[in-house]
């Protein structure tokens, strides 16, 4: 049951997204930035904690879900305080993320061309 | 009635509109299907060694991230957002895609100006407004 | 030579194409004008080890292939002219420090193949050079990710987005009696019809090429059925259909006669969305299949109008719209009596 409400979860941001970029004319980037913002607003708010426990990866894989670990890492423990306690913060959980996917992807230059 | 008379309004009857139905239906498809993919990621990293559900997803993300890097490196992943659309694109999944292919793309041009300089020209804005976001809202948080 | 009308040279003393050659990538190699080609590569990197240098390749490949079929050395050249989409028009510059000819650059976007066979045929006509040797060259990949994205990173594009040609095209130009004859040349004015997406660029570029073929008609006083072919450069499917129309709107039904190079390169089914574009579509299918069916006699004469489309990276990420730019030449098999009774104006 949890694995149907991560795919309808999932893939419904997936087709709000698409209707975005095919009749609302966003671009790509435009939407991928909307969703990681909303996902911070919404994770500050709370709301997103809710969604997760519900359901699952179909919150955490769509872009919103990053904007959600952003916030997440602000709002786990004691709550941070100042410029610096804050933007360590931040990264608490994203770095994770963020760190992979560079790592990753200086690893695939490393070994690969562009195939065109 | 006629292109010369209005250009701009006319020409809209010769330009294809996207399938609107079509594409919606392919995001909705394969997002879920890599969400659903994730999600048992997730319950496997969860009934392993994850201490936490937050730390089970994060899991499954990298995984799933890594996924996309190796797609992107054979050259695959642009065929599946061409045909998933946002359901590819939109997910952490198309993030990794964004930063894999502009490495990639720039190794060409060195290790420094290449990859380095350009490894975010692609996913730089959404991470970029991320932050922002997370940061400013996290200084008058709680 | 003269001016005839505003816009139209009329070279009346035999310009002549001596020989021309067109190379290509592993998709325009697979089409259906494949077997045309002169030089076909199997990979798209063409064995270098960057696309910028495959696209090099593909010029310097064409323009030795285009002398060797002349019989001519590059030191009995006297000009050179060429262009592509690069920034700075970097493999005309690169393939050009390796020939020992007096160079012109040229930038036209993907109306390069004409503007340059168009001037290189003035300057010979005119006695400034002997033999004149004309270049451009276009790659997917070079283009995809200066114009566009990286190759690799996902994207859905829309049906109306074209695919850029990977190829290069070349054709000495000079005063020995040859096959084909360049008879006539109409330089375009730059149109901007105020589109701003690139991701469609055949309707941002059909106004340009209806201006340009509307304006050669009334320069000679021609009419559709003159031409065996008027062939556009890269308007696609969607531009060509708006062309047909545009022309239509003035009176001028060119249905019969009428393609677009973009269309005939790939075969249908071949995954280019709305069709083939860049410097190298018009280039090769000119130089490659047209200049043929020319010599094999299937047509007498042909206007080729090569489409530009003058894109800036900066200029559309600041919302400016895109100019466009055409350039047309008439091209005739040698040996026909230029005052037949087809001939129109000329």
């Amino acid at each position: 049951m949890e694995y149907v409400r991560a795919f309808l979860a999932g893939g419904l941001v997936c087709v709000i997204a698409q209707l975005l970029i095919d009749r609302g004319r966003w671009t790509p980037a435009g939407v991928a930035s909307l969703l990681v913002v909303l996902g911070v607003i919404l994770g500050f708010g709370g709301v997103y904690d809710r969604w997760v426990a519900s359901v699952g990866a179909g919150a955490m894989l769509p872009l919103s879900g990053l904007g959600y670990v952003f916030a997440k890492g602000v709002m786990v423990g004691p709550p941070p305080s100042g410029l610096v306690a804050t933007g360590g913060a931040v990264f608490r959980f994203a770095g994770a993320l963020l760190a992979f996917m560079v790592a990753g992807s200086f690893a695939a230059a490393l070994i690969c061309k562009p195939k065109g | 009635m006629g292109l010369r008379t209005d250009y701009l309004r006319e020409v809209k009857a010769f330009q294809p509109s996207p399938p609107y139905a079509a594409n919606a239906g392919k995001a909705f498809l394969v997002g879920g299907a890599l969400c659903a993919l994730a999600q048992w990621l997730a319950n496997w990293y969860g009934g392993t060694f994850a201490t936490s559900a937050l730390e089970a997803h994060l899991w499954a993300s990298i995984v799933m991230a890594g996924l996309a890097i190796g797609l992107t490196a054979v050259g695959k992943y642009d065929d599946i957002s061409q045909f998933a659309g946002a359901g590819a694109t939109m997910l952490l999944t198309g993030l990794a895609n964004a930063l894999a292919s502009a490495a990639i793309e720039h190794r060409s041009e060195g290790w420094m100006a290449g990859v380095g300089g350009q490894m975010l020209k692609a996913g730089g804005a959404a991470i970029i407004y991320g932050v922002i976001a997370a940061y400013v809202l996290g200084l008058f948080w709680p | 030579m003269k001016r005839v009308g505003k816009q139209t040279w009329l070279f009346d003393e035999g310009v002549y194409i001596q020989a021309a050659a067109a190379a290509v990538g592993p998709l325009e190699a697979d089409g259906p004008l494949g077997k045309y080609f002169d030089i076909c590569y199997r990979d798209l990197y063409c064995g270098e080890k960057t696309w910028e240098l495959a696209e090099r390749r593909l010029m310097r490949e064409a323009v030795g292939r285009c002398l060797q079929k002349a019989g001519v050395s590059a030191e009995e050249v006297d000009l050179f002219l060429a262009g592509d989409l690069l920034n700075q028009q970097a493999t005309s510059n690169y393939v050009a420090r390796e020939l020992p000819i007096p160079f012109l650059c040229l930038f036209g976007a993907c109306s390069t193949s004409m503007q340059t066979l168009a001037a290189a045929a003035a300057l010979v006509a005119g006695g400034l050079a002997d033999r004149a040797l004309t270049a451009t060259s276009s790659h997917n990949a070079t283009a995809e990710r200066q114009f566009r994205y990286p190759t690799e990173l996902g994207v859905q594009k829309p049906k109306t987005a074209t695919f850029t040609v990977t190829g290069a095209g070349a054709a000495l130009i000079g005063r020995t009696p040859g096959r084909w004859r360049i008879r006539a040349a109409t330089i375009g004015k730059v149109i901007d019809a105020g589109l701003t997406n690139p991701l469609d660029m055949g309707a941002a570029m059909a106004p340009a090429a209806a201006d340009t073929i509307e304006q050669h008609f009334r320069d000679l006083g021609a009419s559709p059925s003159d031409y065996d072919l008027i062939v556009t450069g890269d308007l696609s499917r969607v531009g060509s259909v708006i062309v047909r129309e545009l022309l239509a709107e003035a009176g001028y039904d060119v249905s019969e006669m009428y393609n677009d190079c973009g269309l005939m390169i790939y075969r249908p089914d071949q995954k280019v969305f709305a069709g083939g574009s860049g410097c190298a579509c018009s280039a090769v299918v000119t130089y490659g299949y047209l200049l043929h069916e020319l010599a094999r006699g299937a047509f007498r004469r042909l206007f080729v109008v090569a489409t530009g489309a003058l894109l800036s990276q900066t200029m559309v990420q600041q919302k400016q719209s895109i100019p466009a730019i055409a350039h047309g030449v008439v091209i005739e098999a040698a040996g026909q009596e230029p005052d037949g009774p087809r001939s129109g104006g000329m």
